[in-house]
């Protein structure tokens, strides 16, 4: 296979070299159980410990007993959330936003089909909530908050410590999805009153099928995945020993890389969105530019559409994304773009870039040159094209 | 990621025909930027014979957009308007070589913009006329009930999926779904209709109307056949009846189950048979 400018970094990353040479051992010769009363399986217990303790210092957490290891942010996501509301019975209200990933939305509307009252938060234009209304919608009833940290989207990043910081006032437990996050933005969980945190390894070159959940101690606890004695019963299931290990390479990396995610990368991304800019007419970035993570852009081109602008980049060997219907697999547009109210002009032509640290000057050089051509002869297809443009 | 054929690779990333004819005798506009997807078709027709001289097309959407846009115009160019009109989108889709199901609407954009524009060179404004005759079922999409049922009909459509697929009508805020549902049922409880009195009701010996005979079937279903499959955790539920034909989608451990036309043949036709009709057939959906 030829190789690719990657810029889809979240919706997946490359695992990285480091991460899978610490993994090989355990798909290989180390293959023993950290359950078994034998050294060759119970002596792997500790390299699981050792890994914990790396997720812990990532998240700046003081305990790392408070990590518990799962297949991903889905199920950490569904965790958090089936914990709470089975840890609270008497309580029926959930708040949450409109523009959450599905892994929250999905089991939101699932409880409501259980008689759960489901209230989603609205965003503004540039994708930001209201904090007044958040306080104005908690109720005695309210069980839980669970509200993304940064849309995968837009990169657009909530005022997590905040809302951590309302939840607790009023006693109500807070969850956050912080797929998106994690190795981007520092976390000191000591000092931010978030309940429960979720984790993904592929997002941040660990390997899928790999991810945490922060419980915060004090936190009540009911395990979705039910079975053995694994993660201290929190957590069922024969430990997924060598994505664990890589998973907490992957956040010593994060760790150490965070000063290049948030100057080289930023510098790369931000050079990329301005050069789109300033080349092609009729664009413009979806979401706040002030609060966003510093790998993520997303970009609208008036009058073409999505879909076709990423097969036309993906023919030049360039990855990206798209909130338009057509790549949805449905019929309508990215749910974060419509509760943001992004253009009809614009909306089915919203892409997204998303960097990582492996993406160097000559890649987002090359996606510079090779986009305004792409866009150029959409737009001599559209109909919309060429008069609406020169009719400003 | 969708799995499209190198017809529709090719014509998406060379599309022939890219353009607007400067003085067309037709012109033809459907779909619209909300919508996802539009495409403006332009014609040059020989006002002699009604032969399409040459057409181009503009297309606002997605490459099978693009591409069934183009397989258009190639395909009616040189022929006559009311050769040309005999195009179904079927045939646009065949012509790429398949679309994906859920793209199948892309296929019908080009019939409609076709037609479009041929009533335009007739002079005749088919929308205006028709509006009133017909009821906005999709109101996310604009669809009709006209366009719906033209569709179910001309693609032997069997789900609110498929309808989805073909016109957009339900792929919204999706609230239409239960008038979608009843526009199936209606078409496909005329046809099994039509089909009864072709074979002279020979079918119908109990001189049960089609609703009594639905119901029948349903309630052999429910009293016979569900309990028994049940016990291995699996399950069925009827699809549609036509004529002698009842289909049938199985749920549960029954999905997959090597056993499934075993099942099928000797134990929820045999029922039916018993407690129906001796002439009727289970035929399995599979989504």
């Amino acid at each position: 296979m030829r190789s690719v400018v990657y810029v889809d970094n979240n919706a997946t990353t490359k695992v990285a070299p480091e991460v899978f040479e610490a993994m090989r051992p355990f798909l290989t010769d180390d293959y023993g159980n950290p359950s078994s009363m034998h050294s060759f399986g119970g002596g792997i217990a500790k390299y699981i410990e050792d890994a914990r303790v790396k997720v812990a210092e990532l998240l700046g957490a003081d305990d790392p007993r408070e990590i518990i290891f799962t297949s991903g942010g889905t199920e950490s996501d569904n965790t958090a959330i089936m914990s709470t509301v089975q840890s609270y019975p008497e309580k029926k209200h959930i708040i949450t936003t409109k523009v959450e990933h599905p892994a929250v939305l999905n089991v939101c509307k699932f409880l409501e089909g259980k008689g759960y009252r489901v209230t989603y938060l609205s965003v503004d234009e540039q994708g930001m909530l209201d904090l007044n209304e958040l306080k104005s919608v908690i109720g005695k009833d309210t069980v839980l908050i669970t509200i993304m940290h940064a849309n995968n989207e837009t990169g657009v990043i909530f005022p997590i410590e905040e809302i951590a910081e309302i939840a607790r006032q009023r006693g109500i437990v807070f969850h956050t999805d912080a797929v998106q996050s994690v190795g981007k933005v520092a976390f000191k969980m000591t000092e931010v009153p978030v309940g429960l945190l979720s984790v993904s390894g592929h997002k941040l070159h660990a390997p899928k099928g790999i991810g945490a959940l922060y419980v915060r101690r004090g936190t009540r606890f009911s395990p979705l995945i039910i079975g053995g004695h694994q993660e201290q019963g929190r957590r069922g299931g024969t430990e997924n020993v060598a994505g664990i290990v890589g998973l907490g390479v992957a956040c010593q990396l994060a760790k150490k890389s965070f000063q290049e995610e948030n100057i080289r990368v930023k510098d790369l991304r931000d050079r990329l969105e301005r050069e789109i800019l300033k080349n092609i007419p009729n664009t413009r970035v979806n979401g706040a530019t002030s609060s966003r993570l510093p790998n993520t852009t997303n970009i609208g081109f008036e009058f073409v559409e999505g879909e076709a602008i990423l097969l036309m980049l993906d023919a030049e060997g360039i990855a990206a994304s798209s909130g338009s219907a057509c790549t949805s697999g449905s019929l309508t547009p990215s749910h974060v773009l419509r509760a943001m109210v992004v253009p009809f002009t614009f909306i089915q032509g919203s892409i997204r870039f998303s960097l990582s640290r492996y993406n160097t000057e000559e890649e987002i050089e090359y996606v510079i040159n090779k986009l305004p051509p792409i866009i150029e002869r959409l737009r001599e297809i559209s109909p919309y094209g060429k008069q609406s443009l020169t009719n400003r | 990621m969708w799995f499209y054929s190198d017809k529709v690779q090719e014509l998406f990333k060379n599309p022939k025909n890219v353009g607007e004819i400067k003085d067309a005798d037709a012109v033809g506009e459907v779909g619209s930027i909300i919508c996802g997807d539009a495409l403006r078709l332009t014609l040059k027709i020989d006002k002699k014979t009604d032969k399409i001289l040459d057409a181009k097309f503009q297309t606002f959407g997605c490459a099978s957009a693009i591409a069934s846009s183009s397989a258009l115009t190639e395909m009616i160019k040189g022929k006559t308007i009311d050769e040309a009109l005999r195009i179904t989108n079927k045939d646009i889709a065949e012509y790429l070589g398949g679309l994906p199901e859920e793209k199948m609407h892309c296929s019908v954009m080009g019939m409609e913009a076709l037609e479009a524009a041929i009533a335009n060179y007739r002079g005749v404004s088919v929308k205006k006329e028709n509006v009133s005759e017909e009821k906005i079922i999709c109101n996310c999409f604009s669809v009709t009930d006209k366009k719906i049922i033209r569709a179910i009909e001309e693609n032997r459509l069997k789900t609110v999926e498929e309808v989805t697929n073909f016109t957009k009508a339900g792929g919204g805020c999706g609230k239409c779904k239960p008038e979608i549902e009843k526009l199936l049922k209606e078409f496909w409880e005329k046809e099994a209709g039509k089909e009864i009195s072709l074979s002279q009701q020979s079918t119908n010996k109990r001189g049960l109307t089609n609703l009594e005979r639905i119901q029948l079937i349903q309630d052999t279903l429910e009293r016979e056949i569900r309990p028994q499959l049940k016990k291995d955790s699996g399950d069925i539920e009827l699809v549609d009846v036509e004529g002698n034909k009842v289909y049938v989608r199985l749920l549960g451990t029954c999905l997959g189950c090597p056993a499934t036309s075993l099942t099928l043949k000797s134990f929820v036709e045999l029922k039916l048979k018993e407690f129906v009709d001796r002439d009727i057939i289970v035929e399995e959906v599979k989504e």
